[in-house]
C-alpha cells in the first residue's frame, strides 16, 4: 500500500515539476509559443480545404444512357466518379414532354380552346403509355412491372388523395386532376379552376401540385386564357424503379412515331443523377437549435466564471478559440488520415464541445489567479499550472477512459463519436497548455503593469517609471485616464443591478451587435449561396434577366417561336444554346421566322394565326427550371426520402400534338364559349401571384405593427416606471468568509492596510483636507494636522496639550512641542470612553448634536459640553428620525438633557479644561485685524500666550467648521470668531471677530471665505497676504505639488482677513448648508429656499423654492450642477445659469443626508440608511443600497464609476455603473470598529474617515485598471 | 429582488411558499420544452422530408404528453432538493450553472444518439444507453440520494408507460414492445438525473438569498 502511495506520489511530483517548467517556458517566450501553436493549428486544418462546404444543394452526374449500367454498390476509387455514384438510384425518371398546339388558329376560337383540347390529349397518351408492352428475348415487360410501385401517401396529406396517386404505379401528368378519366374532364366546365382549387394559398417557394402534375414551371405551361403563343407545354412523368433499355427505347419510337416532332433535336444520349443532400428540415433544425442554444449558455455560463483578469472578454474568447480550434484540427487529422467523417458536423458538434468542455481553461485560469500577486509572472504561471497538473491529468485520463469504453460499443457511429472526441481531447489539451497558457500569461503581465503603475508613489508626482524587469513589448502599460480605477469586469458578464431590458439595450447599442451579426451573417449566407448555388441561382438569375430583357429571350429560354424553319438546323449542335441563336443569322430566313423572332412584342391583335411548336435546348433538361425540391418533395409525399440518395433522369421524350380547330370545337364545354372575352390582357396568372405577393407583404406589414404594439403593451405592463425598487441588501463580507467559488478558491487578499490616524482624545468633528494635507478638529478642539500621503501627524494645535506644558515653556521648540504634543495624547486624563464611547452608536448620537453657545457664563463651572457639539452640519445622525419635528435650531432641551446625562458621573471627574483656563476677553481685544505693522507682535502675543494662561485664540468656544485651503486652516467657531491657521506651524495667522453669531458652516474658495452664522447671516471675508518678498502666495491646484512642508503662506506673509460684505438676512432661519464651487456660493437653510450667490460680489442670484422642508444636502461642483436635499426626502436638480429646477424626485424616507453628482447619475443618501442612485438626466432611480444602521450619510465618489461607502468599522467600494459591491476594507483589526461617520474623498483617492477617535487613511485597493 | 419582497412580507413561509412555486413552474416549463423537442427528435426517426405540416407533427404525440412531463419534471426538481436537505447532507459536487448547462447537453445528447444513431440490435442500444446514463449520474451528480431517487422514478414511469401503452392511451409508431421497454427506462433515469440537477441549482439560489438575509440580520 504504502508503495502505490509513493509511487502515486511520485508521479505527482513529476507531472507537477513537468507542468511548472512548462509554465515558466511559456511565460518566458510568449510570442513564440503563440506563432508555433497558431502554425499548427493552420497545418493541422489544411486538409479541410479539401472537404466540400456545407450545403443543400443537389448534386449532378451525368453519363451516358448507351453504356449505362447500374453502378455497383461499392464505391469505386474513379475520380471522376462521385463517391455518392455508386448503387441504384432510388428511382429513374422518365419525362414526356407534350407541346401541343390548335393549329391553324381560328378566329371563331374562344381563349378556353388554347388548352382544353391540348390538355385533352393527356389522356390518350396515358392510355398509350400504360398500355404499352415491350416483348423481346428476356420476355413481355410492361409499365406495370417497372415502374415505382407506391402505397400511402403521407398520412398528413389526406387532401392530396384523389390528385396523386395511390397503389400502382407513380405516373403524374396533368390528367391526374381528373383522376385520369377523360369524362371527367369533359364534364369539367372550368379547367382552370379545377387547376387552381389545389393550389396552396400564399406565397410558396417549394414545389407545388401543379409544378408537379405538370412537370413544368407554372408560367411555361401556357395554361390560361391569355396564352399568346397559344401552345401548351406538359410532361407525364413516369417513375421507374427498374431501368430497362430496351423497354424505354421502344417507348420512346412509339410515341415519336405516334406523335413525330418534325423539327426537334434533342439529344437524347444523357442521362443526369442527381445527388440530394439531407436537407435540414425545421423539425430538425428545432433539436439541433436547441442544442446550440444550451451550448451558448454553457459556455456563456463557464466564461462568467473566468475572474480577476485583465481582460475578461480576452480570455473567454481565448477559451472559445481553443475549443473551436481544438475541434477542427481533430477534424482535419481525421481527414488527413483517411477517416472522412459521415456524421452530420453541425449535429454533433455541440457534444463535443460540451465533452471536451472548458473546465480546464477555467481551472487553469483560477488556479493561476489564486497565486501570489506579488510573484513574478512566470512564477505565477507555473505556480498555478503545476498546482493544477494533477487534476488535470486525472480529468483528462478519465476522459479518454470513458472514451475508450465508447469506443467499445462497436456501434459504428458512436465509434466515429469517440474516435473524433480523442483527437479532440489531445488537440484541446495541447492547445490548453501551449495556446492558452501563454495568452493567459499575457493577460496577466498587463495586469501587473498596470498594478505597478498604480502602487507607485503618488506624492512623487513622477511619472509611472518602469514597472520592473518583467516588462514586455507587447504589453505596454495602458493609458491611465484617472489614477485611481478599480476592476470593473465586462459588463455582459457581470450581475448587473440595471433593469435587465436597459442592459440589453445597452449592450446592443454599445457594441452594434446586431447590425454586425445581420451584416456578417449575410455576407456568409450569399458566400456559401454563391459557392454552392443551392437553389440554382445562377439559373434562376438567368431566366430572370432573359425574362426581363426587352427582346423577349434572347438566351432562348421560355417557348421563343424561333425555330420556324427547323428543318435548317437539323444537323446543328443542339447542346450549345449559342449555337443555335446565332445560327438563324446567316441562313437565308424565311419571312415567318423573323416574324416569330418579333413576334413577343408585337401586340396581341398580331400574333400568327399558326402556333409554332419549337424545341429548344431548354426542353432537353425541362427539370432544370423546376425548384429543386420538386423531385424531394413528390417523393416525400409518399414518405420517400432522397435525402443522401440520388434519382437518375433519363432522357425526355418529346411529343409534339397539332390540333386541328374542329377537334378544338368538338372538346369544347358548353360553358366555355360563355367565358368573358379578355378584356384586360394583363390580368393573368402573373397579376395572381403578384397580387398574393401584395398580400402578403400586407399581412407582414398588419403583424409587424401588431408585434410592435404588443410589444409596447408588455413594456407598459411589465415595467412601470417605478422599477427602482431598493435594491437587494448587499450583506457586508465578513472576514474570514471570503467568497469561495466552486473550486475552492478565494481571490487573492489585496493587502489593503488602512493607515490609522491617532491622536484624537476626542471623537472627530470636523475634517477638511486640500489632498496634501489634512486638519482633522476633535471635539476636544484639538486640531490636528496630517499628511495625506504618509499620515504623518504634522502639527497639534493645541488646546489641552498647550497648557499641560505650559510650565516648562516649550513652546519654541517646534520637534518638542510636537513630541509632548504626541505623548500628551496618551495621557489625555479625560478619558474617551467617558464621551460616549461606551454607549452604542444610537444612544450616542443624541448627545452629540449640535449645541447652541447660548450660555457662555456657564461654562466655567459646567462639565465641558464640547462632545455635544456636532459640527458636521452635512451628516445628521439617523436619530434625527425619532426626534420630535423642531424648529430651527433649538437645541435646549438637548442640551439639558445632556447635562442631567452628565451630572451623575460627578462633575469633579471632569476637570474642565475651560474652567481651567477662564476666559478674560482679554484676547478678543487684541486680535482685531491685525495689520501689517503688529503681525509680529500678534505672533509673539501668541506665542506668549501660548505659554500663559490665554492666547489670542479663542479656546473655550469650539470649532464648528473648518476648511483648509493652501496650509491656511480656517476655522469657524461657536463663538462666531473665524481664525486662519497655519497648518505647517500651527501657529493663529489672523482672526476675525467681527460676527457674533456661531459660524456654522465656512467655504474657502480662492482668497474668500464665507461663512454662514447660525442667525441666518452669510459674511464675506477676503483674505489678504502681504508679501514683504513678494513670493507667490498660492501654490496651483492641489495635487500637484511636493511635499506639503513647502508652504504656500511663507510665515514672513503678512495675513489679514477682511469682512467684505455681510448678508444680514441671507436666510429667516439657520444656514445649514454652505457650498462653494464654480465662482458660486450656495446656501441652504432650514427656511426651505436655497440661495445661489456670486462669490466675487456677493450679489445674491437666485433663490430657489422647491423644498417643502428644510435644506440638508447641496452639492455643486466646477461644471455648475446644483442638487439639493432637503427633510421632506426631495432632491432637486437646479439649473445654475437660470434658475430653475430640472428635476424633482422623491427619494427618502427622512431627510437627504448627502448628495452627490457625477455626470451621469446623482447619489444621494438618507436617513433611512439608503444609498439611491440616480439618473442624472432622467430622474429614474437606478438602484440603491442599503447602508448600515448610522452610516447613510458616509458616502463619496471616487471616479465616475466608482463609489465608496462607510459602515460599521470598514468602507465599501462599489461600482456605480452596477452596484456591484467590489470591495469591503476593514479599519481596524479588531473588526468591531465604529460606524464610519465621515467620509472624504482626497485628490490622491484616498479616503479619509472618522470613526470614533481615529482617522483612517484607506488607499483605494490594489486597483487593476481595466478599460474596454 | 424576490428576496427582499420576501422579507417585507409576514414572514418566512410565504416568502418559502412562493420560492417553490416559482421554481416549480420553471422546471414545469422546462419540462414542457424537453419533452416537446426530444419528441420532435424521436418524430424525426420515421419523418426526414419536410412533413407539409411540421408544427403538427410537434405535438403529435397527444396533447397530455408534454404538460405530464412538465409536471413531472417540477416534482423530481422540487423534490431532489428536498431530499437533500431532509437526509443533512447537501449537495455539494460541481454546484454551478455551466455544469448543469452540460448536463443538459448530455442528456438531449443521450436522446439524440437514441434517436440518430443505427444500433445493430435492441440490447446494445439499450446497453450504451444506460451506460451513458450512469455516467451521467457519475459525471454531474454522484449522490446516493440522486441514483435511487433516479432509479425508482425511471422505474414508477415505466411502469406507467407501459400500463398506458397496454391500455391504448398511448401508442408508439414502432409496435416493437420489447424495443421500447428496454430504453424507455435509461432515457427516464437521465431525464431525473438533468431536472435534479436542474432543481438543485434553482434551490441553491434560494438557500443563497436566505442565507444573505439572515446575515444580515
Amino acid at each position: 500500500m504504502s508503495n502505490r502511495m509513493t509511487l502515486r506520489e511520485q508521479l505527482r511530483e513529476k507531472i507537477s515539476a513537468a507542468f511548472y517548467r512548462h509554465g515558466l517556458l511559456c511565460a518566458s517566450y510568449p510570442v513564440p509559443i503563440i506563432l508555433f501553436t497558431s502554425a499548427s493549428i493552420l497545418t493541422c486544418c489544411y486538409p479541410l480545404l479539401r472537404l466540400p462546404l456545407p450545403g443543400t444543394g443537389p448534386v449532378e452526374f451525368t453519363t451516358g444512357v448507351r453504356d449505362y449500367s447500374v453502378p455497383s454498390h461499392e464505391p469505386q476509387g474513379d475520380l471522376e466518379r462521385p463517391d455518392w455514384y455508386h448503387g441504384p438510384p432510388v428511382a429513374y425518371i422518365q419525362q414526356v414532354l407534350v407541346k401541343a398546339a390548335v393549329s391553324p388558329w381560328d378566329s371563331s376560337l374562344v381563349p378556353v380552346d388554347v388548352f382544353r383540347s391540348p390538355l385533352g390529349k393527356v389522356f390518350s397518351l396515358l392510355e398509350e403509355i400504360r398500355n404499352h408492352v415491350h416483348s423481346d428475348g428476356s420476355g413481355v415487360r410492361s409499365l406495370e412491372t417497372l415502374c415505382l410501385q407506391v402505397t400511402d401517401l403521407f398520412p398528413g396529406l389526406r387532401r392530396m388523395q384523389s390528385v396523386l396517386p395511390e397503389h400502382g404505379c407513380l405516373l403524374v401528368s396533368p390528367g391526374n386532376y381528373w383522376q385520369n378519366q377523360r369524362d371527367l374532364f369533359d364534364s369539367d366546365s372550368d379547367l382552370l379552376r379545377t387547376i387552381q382549387k389545389h393550389e396552396p394559398k400564399g406565397l410558396h417557394t417549394s414545389a407545388t401540385l401543379r409544378d408537379l402534375l405538370f412537370g413544368v414551371p407554372g408560367k411555361y405551361t401556357g395554361v390560361s386564357h391569355y396564352n399568346r403563343k397559344r401552345v401548351v407545354t406538359y410532361t407525364i412523368t413516369v417513375v421507374l424503379s427498374r431501368y430497362d433499355a430496351g423497354f424505354l427505347s421502344s417507348l420512346r419510337s412509339r410515341l415519336k412515331q405516334l406523335h413525330p416532332s418534325a423539327n426537334c433535336s434533342l439529344r437524347d444520349d444523357h442521362m443526369v443523377h442527381i445527388h440530394f443532400k439531407e436537407e435540414i428540415g425545421i423539425a430538425e433544425l428545432i433539436p439541433l437549435v436547441t442544442t446550440y442554444i444550451i451550448l451558448f449558455a454553457y459556455i456563456y455560463f463557464s466564461t462568467r466564471k473566468i475572474d480577476m483578469v485583465r481582460s475578461k472578454w480576452g480570455l473567454a474568447l481565448a477559451a472559445v478559440v481553443t475549443v473551436l480550434s481544438s475541434l477542427l484540427m481533430s477534424v482535419g487529422l481525421c481527414t488527413l488520415f483517411g477517416l472522412t467523417p459521415t456524421l452530420n458536423g453541425g449535429e454533433i458538434f455541440p457534444y463535443l464541445v460540451v465533452v471536451i468542455g472548458l473546465e480546464n481553461v477555467l481551472v487553469l485560469t483560477k488556479s493561476v489567479v489564486s497565486t501570489p500577486v506579488d510573484l513574478e509572472v512566470k512564477l505565477r504561471i507555473a505556480q498555478g499550472l503545476s498546482n493544477e497538473s494533477w487534476s488535470i491529468m486525472k480529468n483528462m485520463a478519465t476522459e479518454l477512459c470513458i472514451i475508450l469504453i465508447g469506443y467499445f460499443t462497436l456501434v459504428p457511429a458512436i465509434q466515429e463519436f469517440c474516435l473524433f472526441a480523442v483527437v479532440g481531447l489531445v488537440s484541446d489539451f495541447f492547445l490548453q497548455m501551449f495556446f492558452f497558457t501563454t495568452v493567459l500569461s499575457i493577460d496577466i503581465r498587463r495586469m501587473e503593469l498596470a498594478d505597478l503603475n498604480r502602487r507607485l508613489p503618488a506624492e512623487a508626482g513622477l511619472p509611472p517609471s518602469k514597472p520592473g524587469p518583467l516588462r514586455t513589448r507587447e504589453a505596454p502599460p495602458p493609458p491611465r485616464p484617472t489614477p485611481h480605477t478599480i476592476t470593473l469586469q465586462t459588463p455582459a458578464f457581470r450581475n448587473l443591478r440595471l433593469p435587465k431590458r436597459l442592459r440589453v439595450v445597452y449592450f446592443l447599442a454599445r457594441t452594434r451587435l446586431a447590425q454586425r451579426i445581420i451584416m456578417a451573417g449575410t455576407v456568409i449566407w450569399i458566400g456559401i449561396l454563391v459557392y454552392t448555388d443551392p437553389a440554382g441561382i445562377r439559373t434562376y438569375l438567368a431566366a430572370q434577366v432573359s425574362e426581363q430583357s426587352p427582346l423577349g429571350d434572347p438566351v432562348g429560354g421560355g417557348l421563343t417561336p424561333h425555330l420556324a424553319v427547323a428543318p435548317v438546323f437539323r444537323g446543328g449542335d443542339p447542346t450549345s444554346t449559342l449555337s443555335i441563336h446565332p445560327a438563324p443569322d446567316p441562313t437565308p430566313l424565311p419571312e415567318n421566322q423573323s416574324q416569330g423572332h418579333i413576334a413577343p412584342a408585337v401586340p396581341f391583335p398580331h400574333l400568327p394565326s399558326v402556333p409554332q411548336i419549337t424545341w429548344g435546348a431548354e426542353d432537353e433538361e425541362g427539370w432544370r427550371r423546376l425548384s429543386f425540391r420538386h423531385w424531394p418533395s413528390l417523393f416525400s409525399y409518399y414518405n420517400i426520402t432522397l435525402a443522401k440518395k440520388y434519382i437518375s433522369l433519363l432522357p425526355v421524350i418529346p411529343v409534339t400534338i397539332h390540333l386541328s380547330p374542329q377537334e378544338a370545337i368538338d372538346t369544347r364545354h358548353p360553358q366555355d364559349t360563355r367565358h368573358p372575352p379578355p378584356s384586360i390582357p394583363k390580368a393573368s396568372a402573373d397579376l395572381q401571384t403578384d397580387l398574393t405577393l401584395y398580400k402578403v407583404a400586407a399581412l407582414g406589414l398588419a403583424a409587424g405593427v401588431l408585434l410592435v404594439l404588443l410589444l409596447f403593451c408588455l413594456y407598459r405592463v411589465l415595467c412601470p416606471r417605478n422599477y427602482g425598487r431598493n435594491g437587494v441588501a448587499h450583506g457586508r463580507r465578513r472576514r474570514g468568509d471570503l467568497p469561495c467559488d466552486d473550486y475552492g478558491y478565494s481571490p487573492p487578499v489585496s493587502e489593503i492596510s488602512p493607515l490609522l490616524l491617532r491622536g484624537h482624545s476626542m471623537d472627530i468633528e470636523c475634517l477638511a483636507s486640500d489632498g496634501m494635507l489634512l486638519a482633522s478638529c476633535c471635539l476636544a478642539g484639538q486640531i490636528r494636522v496630517w499628511d495625506a500621503q504618509t499620515g504623518d501627524c504634522l502639527t497639534v494645535i493645541p488646546k489641552q496639550g498647550l497648557r499641560r506644558c505650559s510650565s516648562s515653556g516649550c513652546w519654541e521648540q517646534r520637534d518638542v512641542w510636537d513630541t509632548s504634543a504626541e505623548s500628551e495624547c496618551g495621557c489625555d486624563p479625560r478619558d474617551p470612553s467617558n464621551g460616549c464611547d461606551g454607549m452604542s452608536e444610537d444612544d450616542c448620537y443624541p448627545l452629540r448634536r449640535r449645541s447652541a453657545p447660548t450660555r457662555p457664563p456657564l461654562f466655567t463651572d459646567q462639565p465641558d459640553l464640547t462632545p455635544l457639539i456636532d459640527t458636521n452640519f452635512t451628516s445628521q445622525p439617523p436619530s434625527n428620525v425619532s426626534t420630535p419635528p423642531r424648529g430651527g435650531f433649538d437645541f435646549g432641551g438637548l442640551v439639558e438633557r445632556a447635562y442631567k446625562e452628565h451630572e451623575p458621573p460627578s462633575p469633579s471627574a471632569y476637570p474642565s479644561p475651560s474652567s481651567a483656563s477662564s476666559s478674560p476677553p482679554l484676547a478678543t481685544q487684541l486680535q482685531r485685524s491685525p495689520s501689517l505693522g503688529d503681525t509680529s507682535g500678534l505672533y509673539n502675543q501668541e506665542r506668549t500666550s501660548g505659554a500663559g494662561t490665554q492666547s489670542a485664540a479663542d479656546w473655550e468656544s469650539s470649532v464648528w467648521a473648518m476648511e483648509l485651503r493652501g496650509n491656511l486652516i480656517a476655522a469657524g467657531r461657536s463663538s462666531g470668531k473665524l481664525e486662519l491657521w497655519d497648518a505647517v506651524e500651527g501657529s493663529l495667522r489672523c482672526s476675525n471677530e467681527d460676527g457674533v453669531s456661531g459660524i456654522t458652516a465656512l467655504a474657502f474658495l480662492n482668497n474668500r471665505i464665507v461663512a454662514a452664522r447660525l442667525n441666518g447671516s452669510l459674511d464675506f471675508f477676503t483674505v489678504d497676504v502681504h508679501k514683504p518678498l513678494g513670493l507667490l502666495q498660492y501654490r496651483g491646484a492641489p495635487g500637484r505639488g511636493s511635499m506639503p512642508p513647502s508652504p504656500c503662506y511663507s510665515s514672513e506673509d503678512m495675513i489679514s482677513c477682511q469682512l467684505t460684505r455681510s448678508v444680514q438676512c441671507a436666510h429667516q432661519k439657520p444656514i445649514t448648508v454652505l457650498r462653494a464651487a464654480a465662482g458660486r456660493v450656495v446656501t441652504g437653510s432650514q427656511d426651505h429656499t436655497v440661495r445661489v450667490y456670486r462669490l466675487e460680489d456677493s450679489c445674491c442670484l437666485f433663490t430657489l423654492q422647491g423644498h417643502s422642508g428644510g435644506i440638508t444636502a447641496i452639492y455643486i461642483d466646477q461644471t455648475m450642477v446644483l442638487a439639493s436635499g432637503g427633510q421632506d426626502g426631495a432632491i432637486c436638480l437646479w439649473d445654475v445659469l437660470t434658475g430653475s429646477r430640472v428635476s424633482h424626485v422623491y427619494g427618502h424616507r427622512g431627510d437627504v443626508t448627502s448628495l452627490v453628482c457625477t455626470t451621469s447619475c446623482v447619489i444621494s443618501s438618507g436617513l433611512d440608511d439608503l444609498i439611491c442612485i440616480w439618473d442624472r438626466s432622467t430622474g429614474i432611480k437606478l438602484y440603491s443600497i442599503q447602508q448600515e444602521v448610522g452610516c447613510g450619510a458616509s458616502l463619496g465618489v471616487i471616479s465616475e464609476s466608482l463609489l465608496v461607502t462607510g459602515g460599521q468599522g470598514c468602507v465599501s467600494f462599489w461600482d456605480l455603473n452596477f452596484g456591484d459591491l467590489l470591495q469591503t476594507v476593514y479599519l481596524s483589526q479588531s473588526g468591531d470598529g465604529q460606524g464610519v461617520r465621515q467620509l472624504l474623498v482626497l485628490d490622491n483617492a484616498a479616503i479619509v474617515c472618522d470613526f470614533g477617535s481615529e482617522l483612517s487613511l484607506v488607499y483605494v485597493p490594489s486597483v487593476l485598471e481595466k478599460l474596454d | 429582488m424576490r428576496a427582499l419582497k420576501c422579507g417585507t412580507a409576514s414572514g418566512g413561509k410565504k416568502c418559502w411558499t412562493t420560492n417553490l412555486l416559482i421554481r416549480g413552474g420553471m422546471l414545469f416549463f422546462v419540462g414542457v420544452f424537453l419533452a416537446l423537442v426530444l419528441n420532435l427528435l424521436q418524430v424525426q426517426r420515421n419523418v426526414t422530408l419536410f412533413p407539409p405540416d411540421v408544427i403538427s407533427s410537434v405535438f403529435s404525440s397527444g396533447w397530455w404528453v408534454p404538460p405530464s412531463c412538465g409536471f413531472a419534471s417540477a416534482m423530481i426538481g422540487v423534490l431532489y432538493p428536498c431530499i437533500d436537505r431532509r437526509l443533512g447532507e447537501p449537495h455539494k459536487f460541481k454546484r454551478e450553472w455551466s455544469s448543469v448547462m452540460r448536463c443538459v447537453a448530455v442528456f438531449v445528447g443521450i436522446n439524440h444518439a437514441s434517436a440518430k444513431v443505427n444500433f445493430a440490435n435492441n440490447f446494445q442500444l439499450s446497453l450504451t444507453l444506460a451506460a451513458l446514463s450512469i455516467g451521467l449520474w457519475w459525471t454531474f451528480d454522484r449522490s446516493r440520494s440522486g441514483f435511487g431517487l433516479g432509479v425508482s422514478f425511471a422505474l414508477l414511469a415505466t411502469v406507467a408507460t407501459q400500463i398506458l401503452v397496454y391500455n391504448g392511451v398511448f401508442q408508439y409508431t414502432n409496435p416493437d414492445f420489447i424495443y421500447i421497454r428496454s430504453w424507455l427506462p435509461c432515457i427516464f433515469f437521465a431525464g431525473v438525473i438533468t431536472m435534479g440537477n436542474i432543481g438543485r441549482q434553482l434551490a441553491l439560489y434560494e438557500y443563497k438569498f436566505l442565507q444573505e438575509k439572515t446575515h444580515l440580520e
